[in-house]
């Protein structure tokens, strides 16, 4: 597929998708919504790729959705094309998606900022769910994913004000990793990932599977998904050479085996 | 064109000149308007590398303009969408910037003042912590600048007591950089201001970034943003001349980025 409104490309094992829809700040449409998604499946199964990196060209992240595209609809013409179904699949990748984020991450923006596992924001940059204001709310999972990050009483704070907050406050709250200067951002999202490329990717995939259920699942289910996760690594070559590095004293060599 | 300032450029320094001489350029709301937008102006202008502001006549700024305000004054308003935005976007200023106090300067006027990176100010200048003096407290950032100036029992003092400080006393409290007599005040402040000009841009907005976070991190945290700092200034075209100007034992010129 031919990619319109967002760039995609390899930086050795990092897999790098830019939205680039500068001139509106990267709001999000529909289509763009599915170019992300579309690659973030391509660079799941690309087995040269360890890591995902998503980015936003210009002033900001994401501000936002494409307000003229949906001004019009209804529940009919919304539940037909389902559009939320895209950002579904955005679960079942299985390798680390990071976020360098800058500038504004609202709405929908920051619905797909939510949508990573590991986020760093440039200073300055503000975070919020607007929708309240234009009558409607987050559809692509924003109130779900906020309250279980930060809580009842914060989130709905959040999400009944549609005010935008700072880095810090996100970060205080768990949303965010880390905050950098706004020079260094790519910067230091890229020196994580050249971190995370170093560690056994089976581990860190089911690490990422393994969380995702203990956010979702009762302690004990979790517990259970943990251990036979734990197990299933005893089935890959790196556990053996992670093990052998260990008692021999020197860096292990990781294959993904 | 602005009705209630001048603004100006020349040899890298913007200047902006509060002008409502007959009102001791007290602020209005059109006036903190005016300033916000001048300071956006500074702040995108690549050419301005240092910003002097003062006063016209025989006051730098009175405060807020009380002639003006027509019934009940919501005060809490005024400060958050008036007085606090421009007191954010100057103290956020990448460039240095200093306030060339002329006069009087009270109230919020003294804040503004405060809010400078530098004040220099002429020998018939005079501050005056005004609020107490018709019942109301320090605002437009005067309970955080005094005591980080001049220390908490002596910002006590000066906010609670309202009394006027001379130019001298200014000075031997370190409420200002130096005093000059008033018709040196100009020249003075002039070749203050080109000199800052002159200097690596970049990096005194770096230091001014991370300076005033020194007062709300610990120094391990510190530590990190001065290495985060450092990385960025190392790598500006700046940087580059000091050190090859250093090494060829000659005067760099910088230019700023």
């Amino acid at each position: 597929m031919r990619e319109e409104w967002v760039k995609v490309w390899k930086e050795g094992a990092i897999g790098r998708i830019e939205l680039n829809r500068p001139q509106v700040l990267n709001a999000l449409n529909r289509q763009m919504v599915a170019e992300i998604v579309d690659a973030l499946t391509a660079f799941d199964k690309d087995q040269d790729i360890g890591v995902i990196v998503l980015s936003g060209a210009g002033r900001a992240f994401a501000a936002g959705a494409d307000i003229d595209e949906m001004a019009y609809d209804t529940p009919v013409t919304l539940e037909k094309l389902d559009q939320f179904s895209d950002w579904d699949r955005i679960r079942t990748i299985h390798k680390p998606i990071l976020a360098a984020v800058h500038g504004f991450a609202l709405g929908g923006g920051f619905e797909l900022v939510l949508s990573c596992d590991i986020i760093f924001a440039a200073e300055g940059t503000m975070f919020g769910f607007p929708e309240v204001k234009l009558g409607v709310m987050p559809g692509a999972g924003g109130t779900v994913k906020l309250t279980k990050a930060m809580g009842r009483a914060k989130a709905l704070e959040w999400l009944w004000t549609g005010e935008m907050f700072s880095a810090e406050d996100a970060k205080a709250v768990g949303l965010i990793n880390h905050i950098v200067p706004s020079e260094l951002l790519l910067e230091e999202t890229l020196a994580f990932s050249q971190k995370l490329l170093k560690q056994a990717p089976l581990a860190l995939r089911l690490i990422k599977d393994t969380v995702n259920k203990a956010v979702d699942y009762s302690v004990f289910d979790a517990m259970q998904a943990e251990r036979k996760n734990f197990y299933l690594l005893f089935a890959s070559e790196d556990q053996k050479e992670g093990m052998k590095a260990f008692i021999e004293k020197r860096r292990p060599n990781f294959k993904g085996k | 064109m602005y009705e209630t300032l001048l603004y100006s450029k020349e040899n890298g320094v913007g200047r902006i000149v509060l002008n409502r001489p007959d009102k001791l350029n007290a602020f209005t709301a059109g006036m903190l308007k005016e300033m916000t937008d001048a300071l956006k102006q500074v702040e995108r202008d690549k050419e301005v590398r240092a910003l002097v502001i003062t006063g016209s006549g025989r006051a730098f700024c009175s405060g807020q303009d009380l002639g003006n305000v027509q019934g009940e004054l919501n005060l809490k308003e005024t400060l958050r969408e008036g007085y606090n935005p421009l007191i954010q976007r100057l103290v956020g200023l990448e460039k240095p910037t200093v306030a060339m106090v002329n006069g009087a300067a009270a109230g919020a006027g003294m804040s503004l003042a405060l809010a400078c990176d530098f004040r220099i100010a002429s020998e018939n200048a005079s501050f005056i912590q005004a609020f107490i003096n018709i019942g109301l407290v320090p605002d437009s950032g005067s309970l955080y600048f005094l005591p980080r100036l001049v220390g908490y029992a002596k910002a006590l003092e000066l906010a609670v007591f309202g009394e006027k400080i001379k130019a001298e006393e200014a000075l031997r409290l370190g409420l200002v950089t130096k005093v000059v007599p008033a018709r040196a005040l100009e020249e003075t402040t002039k070749a203050f201001a080109e000199r800052l000009a002159a200097m690596p841009t970049k990096a005194i907005g770096l230091i001014k970034r991370y300076m005033q976070k020194s007062f709300e991190n610990d120094l391990a945290q510190m530590l990190e943003w001065e290495a985060f700092a450092q990385h960025v200034a190392g790598r500006t075209e700046d940087a580059k001349e000091g050190i090859t100007a250093f090494l060829e034992k000659r005067k760099p010129i910088y230019r700023g980025f």
